[in-house]
């Protein structure tokens, strides 16, 4: 993947199949330089039970039938990995999933985190049905973008629109920057 | 900086509008793009946000935009399926300079650009 958004991007869909109705996506930068980076995806899916949480960090397990390998974990884990980062899953039968990975963004071989604006605007776009919170920390300041404010501010009509699509990615983009100063 | 009230102003523009993008989805186009690990990897979200830009940029309303899984052909990933009733027609190896050609001359003018189609890879 060439940015971190991407793999949060398809990180997001493994929850959407896992039949959530929320699924909160969390980035939050810290450390002495804000150099550290944490991306947390969380769902109130099906969640996993011990035997296939085990399974999942391996390329060799996939729960869809077209073809033999699951590459979307192992690839989340091991660019945290090669940034110096690391990686957790935690998962409860019917209660739902978290993934959590960390990046050193200083780190030479760490990928840049990307335009998650068109990650979240697009999972917004592809789901109606699933609602979504995007948060931005950075100490105490806090962005939050929340699909179900949005949609009462839509006043029944929903997020669906390709022009409310594209106002939801420029609304993230520049309230994100304002939180976190630059881009990473 | 962009703030909520432009949103209601979007919602109010809709509201004047009667039903642009809207109604039901039967006998309208529909675009899927493969969005699994295999598709995002190789490109498919520019793919999918061109075919989003391209529609709004052109007015286009009786088109669907959606997305699907892994169809077991990674190796041609960006791929695109346009349904258009019976009619299915199978887009590879997709960048956002293709879509445009895309939604021109098939979306459009209801012509498959064959070059980009499966079938001319083979």
């Amino acid at each position: 993947m060439q940015e971190l958004s991407l793999n949060i991007l398809d990180i997001a869909q493994n929850c959407i199949s896992a039949g959530a109705s929320l699924v909160e996506i969390d980035i939050e930068v810290f450390g002495q330089r804000q150099e550290m980076l944490e991306i947390t995806v969380r769902d109130d899916g099906a969640g996993m039970d011990r035997r296939t949480l085990q399974r999942v960090e391996s390329p060799f397990f996939t729960s869809r039938t077209t073809r033999k390998v699951g590459m979307g974990i192992p690839l989340f884990k091991q660019a945290a990995q090669m940034s110096g980062g690391s990686f957790s899953i935690d998962s409860r039968p019917g209660k739902g999933t978290v993934v959590k990975a960390v990046f050193d963004t200083s780190n030479i071989d760490c990928a840049p985190l990307g335009e998650v604006w068109d990650t979240v605007g697009i999972l917004i776009q592809m789901n109606p049905d699933v609602d979504f919170v995007y948060r931005v920390k950075n100490g105490r300041e806090v962005f939050e973008c929340d699909t179900r404010y949005l949609k009462q501010v839509m006043e029944g009509r929903g997020l669906g629109d390709i022009a409310v699509i594209q106002w939801i990615k420029e609304y993230i983009e520049e309230n994100q920057f304002e939180i976190l100063k630059r881009r990473y | 900086m962009k703030s909520l009230r432009e949103l209601q102003a979007i919602r109010d523009k809709m509201k004047a509008s009667v039903n642009t993008r809207e109604g039901a989805g039967e006998g309208k186009m529909r675009i899927l793009v493969g969005m699994a690990t295999c598709g995002i990897a190789a490109g498919a979200r520019p793919v999918l946000n061109a075919f989003s830009e391209e529609i709004l940029k052109r007015d286009i309303h009786d088109v669907i935009v959606s997305q699907t899984g892994c169809i077991g052909i990674c190796q041609f990933e960006p791929v695109v399926e346009v349904i258009e009733g019976d009619k299915k027609t199978t887009y590879v190896k997709m960048d956002p300079e293709k879509v445009k050609r895309v939604v021109v001359e098939h979306v459009i003018g209801k012509n498959p650009v064959t070059e980009f189609t499966i079938g001319a890879m083979k």
